[in-house]
């Protein structure tokens, strides 16, 4: 376990699943079903790095469900050699939260998209979210519609120019984070497809939340929308442009963390601040933990939609609020406990009778 | 001479016709002055009023003292949408019609034999259905010139002559039920707000009901108010003890107890709603699953996820959605989990849910689907009857999507159609539509207690190891892999080893499940989902003939069962020939249908829409089905259905 996980919380999120037998590798997490993906499709990188972080959990693999919805990422759980549903477009979160919350010893993992989460699927994926069922959500977002070849998508930039927007598209964006943060998230976090370890440990961290956790995954659509986030892989356009958050630790990137974030105390709005010996005792150190959202919130807002500068990854918040499948089962236990356990005979006969001799 | 002595005309069953009231002696009156008693077979009861005035609260204490007392009786609650929809209007009239008798009775009856109007609007709304003759009690505080206005009266009709037909007893219910609380400190408009109690414990004195029921019952539901509790217990005694002394009520009436309409057995008051949710109960018990119910607040199907949300002791997992959508997708993920899963709905909601109920014939897996139907289209009318969603669900989805369809025909029977649409359901891995209505949901009547061990065993089998071996010799799982009977797929839950499989909406390959786009196996696959359903078994269609030489069959199905039984009775009673048949299970039809329509000469199909099942019939069996429609948001009345038998017999 790493230093990041708490012990506790860890054991709290995945105590009633089973664990393994065996000690598993990531070859027993993949099925047998050819990967359909396009060649050079960010997907790959994104089940590579799932199906390689899974046995590190350490669950019988029986008791892992993946739910998808449709589009290109919602394949997903064909590929995952668990139990797996790709169901209709958006309703992956509504499902998996009926799957989750009748079976606690389940580890139930959602796969969708920025069109299927954020479009066709919205509401569904803010109830999840306020309600907290212990569900992980993994939102590829590649910021267009692949599997309908090319539509601009909830998370296009205004003005995207695509087959059904010749002439650039009118819609403002959902950043995802915020919108998450916005429907009382308790654990969200951002990452990136090609960083393979960030994406794992945010993983991590993730599977170790009790509760509804939103990953949101930058995707690279290599036929769609190539280098969508390219200023955050490339080396050298990385450094200014990323923000790795951790927790506990000043906020500053930049080479040699030349940049940082504080908090303007006159609008208690954050801003990006070259490094000074003046100002860095006022450089805003993460805390992930903290309840209110506020500061969570005005991080999402860091990152300009165009050009992506700016743009925090890692985990933005994560703190603990009841978990509705606990809930539910606690007042099924409870009902018992009062009422002892139901007697279908007197329930059917009510209070009220008559009876009729023959 | 009192309305209710039974005429031809407005009797609902022949049975009734026999029924002259007797006298059976007399109550000696403290003065000395002694009241009659007259006994009667059945009584129509409608309590009217503004929907605030609390009519449904009356004719529910109404029922349940009838039930007590062993009456057979069937209950016809109508109210608008609205809540509180504008005072002393039309549109906010609530009405609640009970009918009881002392033998078999099948509707909440056509017309009522006693009215209460407890306003102006209250009486000009129901009016026009209370025949000559019959008795109207009349609340006169509220016929003012304002009250009267809002309706349309410019003179009373209480003394314009206007009621001349009928027998009218002018009460002032709301003055002398302030009387009667004067002691209890209530204001004006606290005290006015027993007046329904007060109604009650008048109609509870002409009819003989027993009281302590309704006593304990206000006991309990104020028992937070203690007060208001014993003011609505005086209010209910003051009016009891004003019909007893009041001249005008020089007349009481007996309905004996039905003892030999009803077989051996405990019984109990059931609404449809209610019968329903015990009928879940019951499937999830006898299946040994536990019950998942997704669901999102909808008229007239709310009550279900009410009373289930209430049974938390059973394990019944009750889940309120953000959606329509979400609430089947919830149930269908506890299903693919191992759950008897449920979502309860109506029209609107099932429109909603149809892309879902699509995704659950793909999967194969079992999902009740209950459309407690209303009016439509649209909003429609939110808390009236109708039978229009027949085809809906019969065929509202894409592609070829068959779902087998059960629907219950009395409120009583909503508790085995839930058993059997969870039959089906579990045995053939298949959505189910279990198509009840607002006016069984709604509706009541006596249900004889079922021993729980009488109750259908429904367990399954999930699947727990390999179920093909590969041509290598390998044991593999393939989750769509069919029972060769039943054509149902392995079941196979998370949690279980070596099973780990994925399903999905994408068309997939006979066997393996793998996606598949052949053409051929897509076919094939379309084919088997059909045949799977077609081969559900149901019982044959039994037909109720007794002369065996009738040319006309009435065939109905859902809750138009108690209006047409009424008119086949009648007209059965006037000499005629007429055969029925009563279809609980709309897809598949039962095997011997086909050959039970081509034995009669002439088909009548009354439904309460535009001719849905006489479509279906004449499309499959080619035969030339007349339908009677009706779409006013209310049952068929026994006469009228009576009338269009009588006519296609003389056709």
């Amino acid at each position: 376990m790493t230093e990041t996980l708490e012990g506790s919380t860890t054991i709290e999120a995945l105590s009633l699943v089973p664990k393994a037998e065996a000690k598993q590798s990531m070859k027993d997490f993949k099925s047998d079903q050819e990967v359909r993906w396009c060649p050079g499709c960010g997907d790959y990188a994104i089940l590579a790095a799932v199906q390689g972080f899974m046995p590190e959990l350490g669950l019988a693999k029986e008791n892992i469900v993946f739910v998808s919805g449709i589009g290109c990422s919602s394949r997903f759980p064909y590929y995952m050699n668990t139990y797996g549903m790709h169901s209709i477009h958006g309703r992956a979160p509504a499902i998996a939260t009926g799957l989750a919350s009748s079976r606690r010893d389940l580890s139930v993992w959602v796969v969708t998209g920025d069109g299927d989460a954020l479009s066709i699927g919205g509401n569904h994926l803010i109830h999840a979210l306020r309600r907290n069922v212990n569900l992980k959500i993994l939102l590829f977002n590649n910021r267009i519609y692949g599997l309908t070849k090319g539509q601009y998508s909830p998370t296009s930039e205004v003005g995207k120019v695509t087959k059904s927007t010749p002439m650039g598209s009118l819609d403002a964006p959902f950043n995802p984070v915020s919108l998450a943060l916005g429907a009382e998230a308790s654990f969200v976090a951002r990452t990136v497809d090609s960083d393979r370890k960030h994406l794992t440990e945010v993983l991590r961290q993730a599977a170790a939340h009790p509760g509804t956790a939103l990953v949101e995954i930058y995707q690279n659509c290599n036929i769609f929308n190539d280098g969508a986030f390219e200023v955050l892989k490339d080396k050298d356009q990385a450094q200014e442009a990323v923000i790795r958050l951790e927790h506990g630790r000043p906020i500053r990137f930049g080479a040699d963390g030349a940049k940082g974030v504080v908090r303007d105390p006159d609008t208690g709005d954050l801003a990006v601040v070259t490094v000074t010996p003046e100002n860095e005792d006022r450089i805003l150190v993460h805390n992930a933990h903290q309840s209110s959202p506020t500061t969570a919130f005005a991080l999402s807002r860091l990152a300009d939609p165009h050009t992506l500068h700016h743009t925090p990854i890692g985990v933005f918040r994560n703190v603990e609020r009841p978990v509705y499948d606990t809930q539910m089962s606690e007042q099924l236990d409870a009902a018992v406990e009062q009422r002892g356990k139901g007697d279908l005979g007197a329930l059917l006969a009510g209070n009220d009778t008559w009876t009729v001799v023959g | 001479m009192t309305s209710q002595v039974s005429s031809p005309a407005e009797q609902a069953e022949p049975a009734e016709q026999q029924g002259a009231p007797a006298s059976v002696g007399g109550q000696r009156q403290p003065d000395g002055e002694a009241k009659e008693i007259r006994r009667l077979d059945r009584v129509i009861i409608r309590f009217a009023g503004d929907s605030g005035d609390g009519m449904q609260l009356t004719g529910d204490r109404f029922t349940s003292e009838t039930a007590s007392f062993g009456n057979d009786l069937s209950t016809l609650p109508n109210f608008p949408a609205e809540i509180r929809a504008p005072a002393g209007t039309l549109p906010g009239v609530s009405s609640f019609q009970l009918h009881f008798a002392d033998h078999d009775i099948l509707t909440p009856g056509d017309a009522p034999n006693v009215l209460v109007a407890m306003n102006p609007a209250a009486l000009k709304a129901n009016l026009p259905d209370v025949p000559p003759g019959a008795e109207i009690i009349v609340n006169t505080d509220e016929f003012t010139k304002r009250p009267m206005a809002k309706v349309g009266y410019d003179t009373s009709p209480l003394e314009d002559g206007s009621l001349d037909a009928y027998r009218v007893h002018p009460v002032p219910l709301t003055s002398l039920t302030i009387e009667a609380l004067k002691d209890f400190g209530l204001s004006r408009k606290e005290a006015e707000r027993s007046k329904n109690m007060f109604a009650l414990g008048l109609l509870s004195w002409m009819y003989h009901r027993p009281t302590e029921g309704t006593e304990a019952f206000l006991r309990k539901k104020f028992a937070k108010k203690p007060q208001i509790a014993e003011a609505n217990v005086t209010a209910f005694r003051a009016g009891w003890n004003f019909g007893e002394t009041t001249e005008d009520f020089a007349v009481s009436y007996e309905v004996a107890p039905a003892s030999a309409a009803f077989p051996p057995g405990t019984y109990r008051n059931i609404s449809g709603n209610l019968a329903l949710s015990y009928g879940l109960i019951a499937a999830s018990r006898q299946a040994d699953l536990p019950l998942y119910l997704g669901s999102y607040p909808i008229t007239p199907a709310s009550d279900i996820l009410h009373e289930l949300s209430r049974h938390k002791n059973f394990g019944v997992r009750t889940f309120q959605a953000e959606d329509e959508i979400a609430g089947i997708g919830a149930a269908l993920g506890a299903a693919f989990g191992g759950s008897l899963a449920v979502t309860t709905t109506s029209g609107p909601g099932v429109a909603l849910k149809s892309e879902t109920i699509g995704l659950a014939v793909s999967l194969e897996l079992p999902l009740l689907v209950v459309d407690i139907q209303r009016g439509g289209p649209s909003t429609g009318l939110p808390t009236k009857t109708e039978q229009a969603d027949l085809l809906q669900a019969m065929y509202g989805r894409n592609g070829e999507a068959p779902v087998p369809i059960v629907a219950p025909c009395t409120p009583a029977d909503c508790f085995d159609a839930a058993l059997e649409a969870a039959r089906i359901a579990l045995t053939y891995r298949t959505p189910v539509f279990l198509l009840s209505d607002g006016y069984l949901a709604n509706g009541s009547e006596p249900w004889r207690i079922p021993e729980v061990d009488e109750l259908p065993d429904l367990r399954v089998q999930f699947a727990t190891g390999p179920n093909h071996t590969l041509d290598d010799g390998t044991e593999v799982f393939w989750p769509y892999k069919r029972d060769p009977q039943t054509l149902a797929r392995p079941w196979a839950v998370p949690g279980t080893p070596g099973l780990e499989h994925r399903i999905g909406g994408i068309e997939k390959q006979d066997g393996t499940g793998n996606i598949s786009y052949d053409p051929a196996n897509h076919d094939h696959m379309v084919r088997t989902r059909q045949a799977k359903v077609d081969g559900v078994q149901v019982p044959e269609l039994t037909v109720d003939d007794p002369s065996g030489d009738a040319e006309l069959l009435v065939l109905g199905w859902g809750s138009t069962y108690g209006p047409i039984t009424a008119a086949v009775r009648r007209t059965r009673a006037a000499g005629h020939r007429v055969a029925q048949a009563h279809l609980r299970h709309l897809n598949p039809f039962p095997a011997n249908l086909g050959e039970i329509l081509t034995r009669y000469r002439k088909v009548v199909v009354p439904e309460m829409n535009l001719g849905q099942l006489a479509t279906l019939i004449r499309a499959r069996y080619l035969v030339d089905a007349r339908s009677y429609t009706q779409v006013r948001g209310l049952p068929f009345k026994a006469e009228q259905l009576a009338d269009v038998l009588k006519e296609a017999i003389d056709d």
